[in-house]
């Protein structure tokens, strides 16, 4: 006979998943929320069917790697340049999820359940969980996050099915401004999070060449912009950077 | 479901699910061996930030839908009174957002589009 013993105190697995769910009222996830609502009609605007953006806000998550996939499918991007666009603005995860991980997992936590809840990492439940990691105990801290990046996820995947309905019945000055908050959202989200001098580099270049690819070649345009732009932005800071230490 | 409806579904599983996925699962079996300093980490920071502005300047450029018939001028003045609410404020998010969508909504209002 298995034991199932309910441990009471200190809190269950079950009570700190609930701890995490907690945190769908958060101000970061507020945010999120909104900018989900953003999302949505940023979609319907595009003429995106509904059903496929609720298939990607659940399978993809990160909210700009779903945005440059939409605007890859609406120029018509092909597949692998698509794929390209998205995943390189998806390789952050990585080191994103390996500072994470360290911070919850036990000896105990089997690998196939950390793969499954790295799914639910993006950047809001990464600031969330970097932040707050520290006030829960170890054995914990798994069942905490699971909460709250579940909840997100699931949360937004609803909401955006139901603002995409409603963002038609709004008047345009409504729906003009839900529009605006995508990019709006993005922009002071490099902001917040910007913690290293290329990242500035990165926004400035990108902003410039986006807007000069989308007019002369609107199929690639997310694409160049990002390469030449990032390979740009890298290479200036890295030179002006060897400059300054020859100098002082 | 027919092959036509299918494809946009097949589209978004591998454009956008597995190409974001794959990058989550090898932060998982990578562990703590990320150098956060080395330079391809750098270059691929700043083509992910640059692929971003990318879309954020296409949206603000040109817009789809009800935005579309909006002047250009405002949308970039509510960009930039959004940009100083958010450094007035002391870089919170919310300000920049709250300032940006404030500000263009009151532009469209006056504007009457």
């Amino acid at each position: 006979m298995t034991a199932t013993t309910v441990p009471e105190n200190p809190p269950s697995q079950t009570g700190f998943f609930l701890l995490g769910m907690r945190g769908i009222f958060s101000l970061p996830a507020v945010i999120l929320m909104l900018s989900f609502v953003g999302f949505a009609a940023f979609t319907a605007e595009a003429e995106i069917p509904v059903g496929q953006v609720i298939f990607m806000t659940g399978m993809v998550w990160a909210l700009p790697a779903k945005v440059i996939l939409v605007g890859s499918m609406i120029s018509g991007a092909h597949l692998a340049t698509a794929f390209l666009a998205v995943t390189l603005s998806s390789v952050r995860m990585m080191p994103m999820v390996a500072a994470l991980v360290p911070e919850l997992r036990t000896r105990d936590t089997p690998t196939w359940l950390l793969l499954v809840l790295s799914h639910f990492i993006a950047v809001t439940a990464w600031v969330f969980a970097m932040e707050r990691m520290h006030a829960v105990p170890q054995a914990g801290r798994v069942a905490f996050f699971a909460g709250f990046g579940i909840t997100l996820t699931a949360v937004n995947t609803v909401l955006v099915g139901l603002a995409y309905g409603a963002v038609s019945t709004f008047p345009p000055l409504v729906s003009g401004c839900l529009f605006f908050l995508t990019p709006v959202y993005l922009l002071s989200s490099i902001g917040v999070s910007a913690r290293h001098r290329v990242v500035h580099w990165g926004l400035g270049a990108g902003l410039v060449l986006g807007g000069v690819f989308a007019a002369v070649a609107p199929e690639y345009d997310i694409l160049l912009a990002g390469l030449v732009g990032g390979t740009l932005a890298w290479w200036g800071e890295r030179t002006m950077r060897a400059r300054g230490e020859r100098k002082g | 479901m027919s092959l036509d409806g299918l494809w946009p579904y097949l589209f978004i599983a591998v454009a956008g699910w597995l190409a974001t996925d794959i990058w989550r699962w090898l932060g998982v079996l990578a562990g703590n061996r990320v150098d956060e300093n080395a330079s391809l980490i750098n270059w691929v920071r700043a083509v992910a930030t640059a692929l971003v502005a990318a879309v954020i300047a296409r949206m603000i450029l040109f817009p789809t839908g009800a935005l579309e018939s909006s002047p250009l001028w405002l949308r970039l003045a509510a960009i930039l009174f959004g940009a100083a609410c958010f450094f007035l404020a002391g870089r919170r998010q919310i300000a920049g957002i709250a300032g940006a969508i404030a500000f263009l909504a009151a532009g469209l209002a006056l504007i009457g589009t």
